[in-house]
């Protein structure tokens, strides 16, 4: 960590003057310098080829550090894998945080390394950037947005009107585990074995995918918020066909099971970070699995289900025990019980 | 998992649903007492597998749904008090008050905290000793003991800024409410075993003898409750009516006698309105007279207007099994989650909500 003359953040780091500049080149410009970067400009200038996929999300997670990643990381894999989703390899992010005056200086920096290491691990540049400080419980601690811009791979053609009744649905791995590590860290619960989250970049074997089974991919979803429940349910109401899954055929790890039963939550609709589903021709659904199985996080990635012409708008799932029941949209986010 | 998954086991629910299909001659209803219950019926898909000669009722046995309009009131009042942390188990917040709910207040300004424990909010209090933390104890006998324990440690410790809003409700009176209701439809009872677990089964005995009514003390997993459901079965097929324990690996017959101890401590049997159900006499927990320095309904005054339920709501028929959830006019039309005339739409325990989650697809077929 470079050395700077204040060890917590205050309102004049975000001023524009000399405090924001020395924050800026001793620190942010340093640590995820490039090309582009260090022109220092208003924006950036660059040359784009084909169709280009652009998506922007902002950052808000508490607490800021939890097993497996930080807000840094998740705010640079986030929009990396939305770009992924769109079939394109992301390029170039922009960086925008919003500090809370009093955040430690040393919390600042490991969020900074943690998004220079996400940036590098997923191939992508920040190009630009904007940095402003709040008063003292106007935020908190610190927000970031960022927005990307890719190139979509040319054999990519990802639109929801190319589902159709027969096409597999498929989850590249285990549910949950991003989620129940943040719920577990504010409740304060301790579990035997760690749960850690889920944070990764999904650019680089989606683009594999992309390029061994190209239109054959009809559509790709990562489910961040609101989890697999809820993606599913977007896409049965938007493709207007109905979607089967199969509870057996869902994995979730023991332990985030076993944390899920405790605080009275469905899997379903807790949050991932690294994950996808991926809608696909039923054609080519086992070589696409057997192919996604052989990533490193692809182990426990299945076919759970598949697109039917029956319950229109709807998601069945078979039970366990092989009952049926309907997976519906939350009203709101899933709250603990009484009993 | 041990202990879950063998209770979730595939070829032990078919073995019990073959076993049930062989024992029903007659035609019967059933009402699970427990909310719990019903959300286990309806997430497993289990109400579609069943015979159709066999109609699971499904009972008051969720707290959220039975807590009065004017407590919520109350804990929306008391929320939007500058002074005051008001703290709550999650799924009260959605629940309508006659103006707004705590979610609503929260995001008006009032100081809403969701907990999973009430000795979180002990903790709250002593953090916070300029402010007055105020939990809102509500649920069956089964969330009783951690409420009292709550106001137990506050005592100990001379926490003087803790207090419950209580509304404490008794399941034994609420199923005599049914059994006597000249109406009544159900043939036999599955008792909640997590209430039973706490307070033995000994209260059940005179019930069944005075309504000639199976009760069996029944769990929440697949297996446990088509195990229940056999048992009431058996019974009614052979014409008897007793009362039989199913949740034999956690349901002791005396119960839990520690958590009895701290529940007599603190709480006395007081008379106690149902949401959607009126009136019950001895049906719920007040805080004893000793300790009404912890009874948030005494130590502020408390004035609000008179509390008003939507009367197109029709809850109470749905608690008391008179109809099914997507029988009211209102289901998924004018009532919904995201906008609810009453409170089993909004509880992760009511009826309504089970049905509008999980079960849509039946009822559409049904209908």
């Amino acid at each position: 960590m470079p050395k700077l003359d204040f060890d917590t953040i205050n309102l004049g780091h975000g001023s524009g003057g000399t405090l924001t500049s020395q924050l800026l080149n001793t620190g942010v410009f340093k640590l995820l310098e490039n090309d582009l970067l260090n022109k220092k400009h208003d924006g950036a200038i660059f040359n784009l080829t084909g169709k280009v996929a652009m998506s922007t999300d902002s950052y808000v997670v508490t607490p800021i550090f939890f097993e497996g990643g930080n807000i840094g990381d998740l705010a640079i894999n986030g929009t990396v894998n939305d770009l992924a989703m769109c079939g394109a390899a992301a390029k170039y992010l922009s960086l925008s945080f919003v500090l809370e005056e009093g955040l430690k200086m040393t919390e600042f920096w490991e969020i900074l390394v943690s998004i220079k290491t996400a940036c590098e691990a997923a191939g992508v540049k920040v190009v630009t950037g904007d940095t402003k400080v709040v008063e003292r419980g106007k935020g908190d601690k610190i927000f970031i947005n960022t927005t990307g811009i890719g190139e979509v791979h040319p054999k990519s053609n990802i639109d929801i009107d190319n589902i159709k009744a027969g096409d597999k649905i498929i989850l590249s791995g285990p549910l949950a585990r991003h989620g129940i590590t943040i719920m577990s860290h504010r409740q304060g619960l301790q579990f035997e074995t760690t749960i850690s989250s889920d944070t990764r970049p999904l650019n680089k074997i989606v683009i594999e995918l992309v390029e061994e089974f190209g239109e054959h991919i009809h559509l790709m979803r990562d489910p961040t918020r609101g989890g697999l429940a809820t993606v599913l349910n977007e896409i049965a109401h938007d493709a207007k066909l109905g979607i089967a899954i199969s509870q057996k055929n869902i994995p979730v790890e023991e332990e985030v099971y076993g944390a899920c039963e405790m605080l009275g939550l469905d899997p379903l609709y807790v949050a991932n970070e690294g994950l996808f589903v991926a809608v696909v021709d039923a054609a080519i659904a086992d070589s696409f699995l057997q192919q996604l199985k052989q990533w490193e996080h692809g182990a426990a990635s299945s076919i759970i289900g598949e697109v039917t012409t029956e319950h229109v708008k709807q998601v069945l799932m078979k039970s366990n025990i092989g009952g049926r029941r309907v997976v519906n949209m939350l009203a709101g986010e899933q709250l603990p019980r009484i009993c | 998992m041990k202990y879950v998954s063998e209770f979730r086991s595939p070829e032990i629910v078919d073995a019990l649903l073959k076993e049930i299909r062989q024992t029903v001659k007659g035609n019967w209803n059933i009402m699970e007492v427990c909310g719990g219950q019903t959300h286990s019926l309806v997430k497993n898909g289990l109400l579609n597998m069943l015979p159709q000669n066999i109609q699971m009722i499904h009972g008051p046995g969720c707290p959220v749904c039975v807590t009065p309009v004017s407590l919520i009131d109350k804990a929306v009042h008391l929320a939007m008090e500058k002074n005051v942390i008001l703290c709550s188990f999650g799924d009260m917040i959605r629940v309508p008050g006659s103006g707004m709910s705590l979610l609503e207040a929260k995001s008006k300004g009032g100081d809403v905290r969701i907990l999973y424990s009430p000795l979180e909010a002990v903790k709250i209090a002593k953090e916070n000793p300029d402010r007055e933390v105020v939990f809102f104890a509500v649920g069956f006998e089964t969330t009783a003991p951690a409420n009292a324990l709550s106001v137990v440690h506050a005592h100990r410790e001379g926490v003087k800024n803790y207090s419950i809003l209580t509304s404490h409700v008794l399941v034994p009176p609420a199923m005599e409410a049914i059994m006597s209701d000249d109406d009544c439809r159900v043939d036999g009872f599955l008792a909640a075993g997590h209430v039973c677990a706490i307070m033995g089964i000994g209260e059940y005995y005179p019930l069944v003898e005075k309504y000639k009514i199976p009760i069996v003390v029944t769990g929440f997993e697949p297996v446990d409750l088509l195990e229940g459901i056999l048992m009431t079965v058996k019974q009614l097929e052979n014409g008897e009516h007793k009362l039989a324990n199913q949740y034999t690996r956690v349901v002791e017959t005396e119960g839990n006698k520690n958590a009895i101890a701290v529940i007599d401590t603190i709480f006395e049997v007081t008379n106690r309105e149902w949401r959607g159900i009126g009136n019950i006499p001895f049906s719920g927990y007040a805080v004893k007279e000793n300790y009404s320095d912890y009874d948030a309904n005494k130590k502020f005054n408390i004035d609000i207007a008179e509390a008003h339920e939507d009367p197109t709501c029709l809850s109470g028929d749905v608690m008391k099994g008179k109809i099914k959830p997507h029988q009211c006019p209102n289901f998924g039309t004018k009532c919904t989650p995201v906008k609810p005339l009453g409170a089993p739409m909004v509880s992760s325990e009511g009826a309504c909500a089970a049905y509008y989650h999980f079960n849509l697809a039946t009822v559409l077929v049904e209908e």
